[in-house]
């Protein structure tokens, strides 16, 4: 008998001990459901987490109003058979009341308030814990999160004055009006992660897969037409075979030329490919510690 | 389906070493040479190493983190790395090498299959290289492999090689280190890291990354021993699945089988495993590092914190301990101090009622007289909690015989302990 899991069991048993240990530690946890493949990938593994009981918080969606409409529907029927409390946050709303203002210009995209919008909720809500499906992989500010990411009242990540982490042991302690952000999919990379929906057959929107898209490119990204971002005169819409790696707002998510059209083709692509997924993010083209200072504002 | 992952297994291991011993250049050396680089990373390289006024590209700017490390050019925290290879699939942690990070040593190390130490060839063996061995072996990594770094700096010299092994080796053999490896390599060429060199025909055991693709890490989990804390109690209360009443945790020792005799702790009872359920479906067997939930033939009350284990092999079941604790906040520990204290998936409260000695980790010696414990001291520690807890020697098994102490007031993390 041989009692090795491979490494994808052996990281789907980190991260349910890590779903398992919020829901045990935290009063009133939620899980943020950006709708993209590592989200989920979480709910999934919530749902194995919990089973045969069903997961035991809300989905949290903050939603800026740009997504690519397949994303929603998608939500929807996820939301549904999982028998799960669906929480949006609505950005639109947000700047409707006053709340934010709306970036404008060449570049202008919702990225930025949805950070307002989902501190507003997790008050609201009363929410200690924030799960998360943020991974150490994509990002080197990433690279240093903790599993239980301590935030302050404001929100705030402070990478200086992270807790340790040893063994299996979470400390999930905190003052009243502190809350945690929690990653259980730190360890996955991008290739985990796919080939990890694709042994389970996990369901995922089509945007996922190569599909006809009516794309144009900016700064050498190539980003699909839609209503919210006005096109420069030289920019020329085309059609082509696309497909999302990553999948956030229409406005700032590129789009890869591709014809993988099923996740064994996606998983030869992502195994082959040479650029990062979030090399096709416009968001984290600003500058080169962009991430690491959303993140300490309390992005993702 | 053409996914073939089944004989992919996860490796965890360090990174330790003086400043610019070369650690840093090490894993871009091995990022890039298994084509774990993407063409975005390797272009952000190049134009950063070009705006410093350096040549080439700087693959040490590769594991480079957070700004303000950035800034002062040296890796403060555990930044943690990915890449795979056909056979396996690795998880670095990246750990600075000064005496002032030993907590994050300590905090990479715990978790690691192999500790890899580097060593400058031109130096040798110093007294971070003993400290870096020292903490594996308190730590209880497995596996250790000693690169001897820069041979292209001492001419591929076979006796400078055989010099700080044998150096090492008659250090090493005071520690707690089963398995030691040696490795002449260089990080900036590329010789025996993931290309064998044909400047070392002197040398004729694996490169680094067969090494880590190799060395066999089945027998790394206790499987003799079983322990299952309760992590999470899983009652559904739906129509469907009425009496449901699961024990849900992650398996820290042996191998359960279903229609197991097994005890609860703390009661003491005795029942059967009636059921090892997961979403997948019911197992017969589940070792670690296993996530499912039990179901037990008797209806007794167990919560979060418990432990299930074989009848005829318990863990001690003590509110009296000995640790070596190593020492994370900038407030000395407290003699006297009360502190919480995590254990699997137990809290409880704890007094610290003596302490032993402290340890020198630059030469092991036990200093009885200094009680004067300080962040990223090591030191003997007695400690008495308010509630027995289940535990075994850190030895046998590193998930039960560990613990974290958290300081009431603030809430951090303070301390971490491995039971004597
Ligand atoms: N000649 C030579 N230089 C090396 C080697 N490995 C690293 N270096 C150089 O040593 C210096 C320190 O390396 P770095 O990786 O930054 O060290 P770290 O502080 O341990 O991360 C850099 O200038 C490297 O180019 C090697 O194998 N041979």
């Amino acid at each position: 008998m041989n009692y090795n899991l491979n490494h994808l069991r052996e990281l789907e048993s980190e991260s349910i001990f890590i779903l398992r240990e919020v829901a045990a530690q935290f009063e009133n946890p939620v899980l943020m459901f950006s709708g993209g493949k590592d989200s989920i990938l979480m709910t999934h593994l919530a749902q194995k987490a919990f089973h045969p009981g069903r997961i035991p918080f809300p989905l949290l969606h903050i939603d800026t109003g740009h997504n690519f409409p397949e994303a929603i529907t998608f939500r929807d029927d996820l939301v549904e058979r999982l028998g799960v409390r669906l929480i949006v946050g609505s950005v639109q709303e947000a700047i409707d009341k006053g709340m934010v203002v709306e970036e404008t210009g060449y570049n202008a995209s919702r990225n930025g308030l949805q950070i307002a919008v989902l501190l507003d909720e997790l008050e609201k809500g009363k929410f200690d814990a924030a799960l998360g499906g943020a991974r150490r992989d994509e990002e080197k500010a990433r690279a240093k999160e903790r599993f239980f990411s301590h935030r302050d009242e404001f929100g705030q990540w402070d990478p200086k004055n992270q807790r340790p982490e040893l063994w299996n042991l979470f400390n999930g302690k905190k003052q009243y009006g502190e809350h945690f952000r929690v990653f259980p999919i730190s360890n996955w990379t991008e290739l985990d992660v796919w080939q990890y929906l694709a042994i389970e057959n996990v369901p995922l929107p089509s945007v996922y897969y190569a599909h006809k898209r009516e794309v144009f490119e900016r700064d050498g990204i190539l980003l699909a037409e839609n209503e919210f971002t006005p096109r420069r005169p030289e920019e020329e819409v085309k059609e082509m075979m696309v497909r999302c790696r990553t999948m956030g707002d229409m406005t700032c998510t590129g789009v890869w030329p591709s014809d993988a059209t099923t996740l064994e083709a996606i998983i030869q692509e992502v195994s082959t490919t040479r650029v990062t997924e979030r090399g096709a993010r416009s968001d984290d083209k600003r500058s080169e510690t962009a991430m690491e200072d959303r993140k300490k504002k309390g992005y993702f | 389906m053409s996914i073939s992952v089944d004989n992919s297994e996860l490796l965890r291991f360090t990174t330790a070493g003086s400043v610019d011993d070369g650690k840093s250049t090490l894993i871009g050396r091995m990022l890039y040479d298994s084509k774990s680089i993407f063409e975005d990373q390797y272009e952000k390289l190049k134009a950063t190493t070009e705006r410093r006024g350096e040549e080439g590209v700087n693959l040490a700017l590769l594991t480079d983190g957070l700004r303000s490390e950035r800034e002062q050019g040296i890796t403060i925290d555990v930044a943690y790395r990915y890449f795979a290879t056909p056979k396996r699939k690795f998880i670095i942690a990246d750990t600075p090498g000064h005496i002032q990070y030993t907590r994050n040593m300590v905090t990479g190390a715990s978790t690691a299959n192999v500790a890899l130490v580097l060593i400058d060839a031109r130096n040798g063996v110093v007294e971070q290289t003993r400290r870096h061995a020292i903490i594996a072996s308190l730590l209880q990594i497995p596996h250790l492999v000693v690169c001897v770094n820069k041979m292209d700096l001492v001419d591929y010299s076979e006796e400078a090689y055989e010099a700080i092994k044998e150096e090492f080796e008659s250090f090493a053999s005071k520690l707690d280190v089963v398995d030691v490896h040696f490795i002449p390599i260089s990080a900036l060429k590329g010789d025996n890291v993931v290309h064998r060199s044909d400047k070392t025909p002197w040398y004729d055991g694996p490169t680094l990354m067969y090494y880590l693709e190799n060395v066999h890490i089945g027998s790394d989990h206790n499987l003799i021993d079983v322990r299952f804390p309760v992590q999470y109690v899983v009652r559904p209360n739906t129509d469907e699945h009425h009496d449901y009443r699961g024990y849900a945790g992650r398996i820290a020792g042996g191998v359960m089988k279903k229609g197991d005799e097994v005890m609860l702790l703390p009661s003491g009872f005795t029942t059967k495993v009636a059921k090892i359920d997961t979403f997948d479906g019911e197992l017969e067997q589940a070792f670690p590092p296993m996530s499912v939930t039990v179901l037990l033939e008797d209806d007794l009350d167990l919560s979060r914190g418990d432990m299930i284990v074989r009848v005829n092999n318990q863990p001690e079941v003590t509110q009296d301990m000995e640790v070596m604790m190593c020492w994370f906040s900038d407030r000395p520990l407290q003699p006297r101090g009360k502190y919480t204290i995590m254990h699997t998936t137990q809290e409880a409260r704890c007094v610290v009622k003596e302490i032993r000695y402290k340890l020198d980790i630059n030469t092991l010696h036990r200093d009885l007289e200094d009680n004067d414990i300080r962040m990223n001291d090591i030191a003997r520690v007695v400690l008495r909690t308010t509630k027995p807890l289940f535990v075994d020697e850190y030895r046998k098994n590193r998930i039960t015989g560990s613990i974290i102490l958290i300081d009431e007031g603030t809430n951090n993390t303070v301390g971490a302990g491995m039971i004597i």
